[in-house]
């Protein structure tokens, strides 16, 4: 070691313990009074309404993050253009949870504790949302996800999470189920990232394809965080006449371009969760070979045809372009078939509180329980993606779901299953919960 | 698939892992031969030279072919560039103890990978291949006593995968040769040897230094323009050529070049062919369990020669 580390110590330490007792003793003050400042400045009637906003920005969650940031923005943007919730602005305040879940439940904590914000919202990644929830659950605060997974109506989360903006897995992957058998061929192999979203998918669809007669020969789970594919391929079965795949994370286009070179000309039937290229241009070179796959979009990417004026107002909000992309720049492509989740959630958010007469958090409860009472959501500018039921007991909305085939580079919109294809049996009543 | 075209597979696409990995790790094991410096920024010197690749693919245009040989010449060179200011402002200043410069480079992996997520950001994005086409690879079996060609579903690999092999070998004979033959190599192997009496013949030690410090930088960056054509330039893509470097480089012997190529291969075969029979956990737990075993019963690893 050199002579400048024995330099002397002794002159850093200068805290007294008086010293100390008097900031402890400031701190303790302040934290009285907060309780009585902060009912006051709720009271205030231009306060603005907070919505902590959990956001994927870094992490393997990170295209989703941007795209939603941008949905939730210009939803907000709208939001306060109409006058904002019983006449107070929106105010988004966002934080990065790293798509991780440890850092998620963290962020959940700094919205109820540090910024005071009336609601949580946002995050897509499961496993950050599975670990989130108890946190937001112990808080009190409302935690609206757009993520979905089968979790929340599954019964796994509590009355504080709900998910009014987005359908999940479960009911997507059984209106799935009978286009797949009848169109494309009986015997699947499943491919799906090996965390919570992946299982649902593995255990729903494989439940809904047998239903339909036909069956699994292979399921294979590759890590979100792998970022190379082809040794993965060779254990796809021979006789397998359909492949359905949905990947996740940095490396979806690896995959897919990978999938492509192993099988070369005579590609089996394809079935692919759009998932596997959210925020990738279907044009990519290497991906010519999905020409003529067929694709599950939450929601069309391209206009299409027949686009309603809902579809056309919410792209013009957003600033997404007719092929999914960005206005400014055509590279950028959206999460379109994900996204419409958080503008939709921010609107039944503002039903919501409306309904409830919501004034500030006080009245959390109020609002969980107008959500609740909430059935019906007509296809309209603030619900775009279409006319969705909403199940109270279960905190879960039902939707249409879109297959799309890729005709010339493009998704063409094939087959729209109605509500009634993606209903399920109630797992859960969450309202008999305590708030 | 049946099992003969199945180890083919997995052995060409371990092949692929192993020529990178045996780049990465040559950089690692010649700082830390020469300077023994333990580099754990290696990874993401490794990153960088994948995301300056996109930088350099992406503004140069035209053909995919002009812009990664502009990458191909560029990022290497820029990357060399910054380890040797990071050697000279950092690792100089701290006088190349062992302890201080692991800190040291832990430091540097953070401000690396931070800067580059506020610049470059967190996505995962592709560089085109200059060529890319699918070689499917036929197998042979015997029908009726009769011998038989014929395509196994999915047996192919691509003639851009091919040419990474084959550009990773000429580069290491490239460094074997500089190291065996050229002046530069032998001050090199002096300063590696005894620092001290090289010092006392005039050779500058600190030079030489600051070139094997971004020669290493450099030797990764390339295996990272090699492969980011089929993986995708991300900010986090560090991680696991660090790790698996160090594996390397243990089991080879450290500082030993040889050693490092021969446990490149081992390790980037038998991660190939573990991950598709087994799986890629799996692959990793045997790695490192192996990495344990030669450190207990070898531990100047398999090549390296034991300190006096």
């Amino acid at each position: 070691m050199t002579s400048k580390t024995k330099t002397s110590n002794t002159t850093t330490n200068t805290t007294t313990r008086r010293g100390a007792l008097k900031t402890l003793g400031l701190g303790a003050g302040a934290a009285a009074t907060l309780p009585l400042w902060a009912r006051y400045s709720s009271a205030q009637s231009a306060e603005p309404i907070k919505i902590g906003f959990q956001v994927h920005r870094t992490g393997i969650g990170a295209a989703y993050g941007r795209w939603y940031d941008r949905t939730s923005t210009a939803a907000a943007k709208v939001i306060n253009d109409m006058g904002g919730i019983n006449g107070r602005p929106v105010q988004i305040i966002a934080e990065d949870d790293g798509t991780d879940p440890k850092r998620g439940a963290e962020v959940v904590e700094k919205f109820a504790t540090q910024h005071n914000c009336d609601i949580a919202f946002g995050t897509l990644f499961s496993h950050v949302v599975i670990g989130s929830a108890p946190r937001a659950g112990e808080l009190k605060i409302p935690y609206f996800v757009v993520s979905e997974g089968h979790h929340v109506a599954s019964g796994m989360l509590n009355r504080y999470t709900l998910q009014p903006g987005i359908t999940d897995v479960k009911s997507q992957v059984q209106a799935m189920a009978p286009f797949v058998s009848s169109n494309l061929g009986k015997k699947v192999t499943m491919i799906f990232p090996d965390f919570a979203f992946g299982h649902d998918h593995r255990d729903y669809f494989t439940a809904a394809i047998e239903a339909q007669g036909g069956e699994v020969l292979a399921h294979i789970a590759i890590p979100p965080t792998e970022t190379s594919f082809t040794k993965y391929f060779p254990k796809i079965p021979r006789q397998t006449e359909v492949i359905y795949h949905v990947m996740v994370g940095p490396a979806v286009l690896t995959f897919v371009k990978e999938l492509g070179e192993f099988f070369g000309p005579n590609r089996p039937e394809m079935f692919g969760f759009i998932d596997s290229l959210e925020a990738v241009d279907i044009a990519s070179p290497g991906l010519e070979f999905l020409e003529g796959s067929y694709f599950w979009e939450g929601m069309p990417r391209y206009a299409q045809a027949d686009q309603t004026p809902y579809d056309k107002f919410y792209r013009e909000h957003v600033g997404v372009d007719e092929n999914g992309a960005s206005v400014s720049d055509p590279k950028d492509i959206s999460t379109f078939a994900h996204m419409f989740g958080c503008w939709e959630t921010l609107f039944t958010v503002k039903q919501g509180m409306e309904a409830a007469g919501y004034q500030g958090v006080a009245d959390r409860a109020k609002l969980i329980e107008a959500v609740e009472a909430m059935t019906d959501i007509p296809i309209s500018n603030e619900h775009p993606q279409g006319t969705k039921l909403f199940n109270g007991k279960t905190h879960q909305v039902f939707g249409p779901q879109y297959i799309s085939k890729v005709n010339e580079g493009k998704l063409i919109l094939q087959h729209t299953t109605s509500i009634e294809d993606t209903l399920y049996p109630d797992e859960v009543d969450y309202t008999t919960q305590p708030l | 698939m049946e099992i003969g075209p199945y180890i083919l597979l997995a052995s060409l696409e371990g092949a692929v892992t192993a020529a990178v990995l045996a780049l990465t790790a040559v950089g690692l094991s010649l700082v830390f031969g020469v300077m023994r410096v333990v580099n754990v920024a290696h990874g993401e010197f490794f990153m960088l030279g994948a995301v300056l690749a996109w930088w350099v693919a992406q503004s140069v245009g035209g053909h995919p072919a002009v812009g990664f040989a502009a990458a191909l010449v560029i990022a290497p060179l820029l990357v060399a560039a910054i380890a040797v200011v990071a050697d000279m402002t950092v690792l100089k200043r701290i006088e190349y103890d062992p302890e201080r410069t692991i800190v040291a480079t832990i430091g540097i992996l953070y401000i690396i990978q931070q800067v580059t997520l506020m610049t470059y950001g967190p996505d995962a994005r592709p560089v085109e291949p200059p060529f890319n086409t699918r070689l499917a690879i036929p197998w042979f079996e015997f029908v009726d006593g009769k011998f038989q060609m014929y395509w196994p579903w999915g047996l192919s690999t691509t003639s851009y995968k091919l040419s990474v092999i084959a550009a990773a070998g000429v580069v290491l004979v490239g460094v074997w040769l500089m190291m065996a033959r050229t002046k530069i190599g032998l001050l090199m192997r002096a300063t590696q040897l005894d620092r001290e009496t090289a010092l006392a013949f005039g050779i500058p030690v600190e030079r030489i230094y600051a070139i094997v410090f971004g020669m290493g930088a450099g030797l990764a960056a390339l295996a990272a323009v090699l492969i980011v054509p089929i993986q995708q330039a991300h900010y986090l893509m560090g991680g696991d050529p660090l790790l698996l470097s160090f594996i390397v480089v243990i089991i080879g012997g450290l500082g030993s070049l040889p050693g490092t190529v021969l446990a490149a291969i081992l390790i980037g075969l038998s991660d190939g062919i573990i991950s598709v029979f087994f799986s890629p956990t799996l692959a990793k737990i045997l790695a490192t369990l192996l990495v344990a075993l030669v450190l207990v019963f070898r531990p100047q690893g398999l090549f390296g020669v034991k300190t006096r």
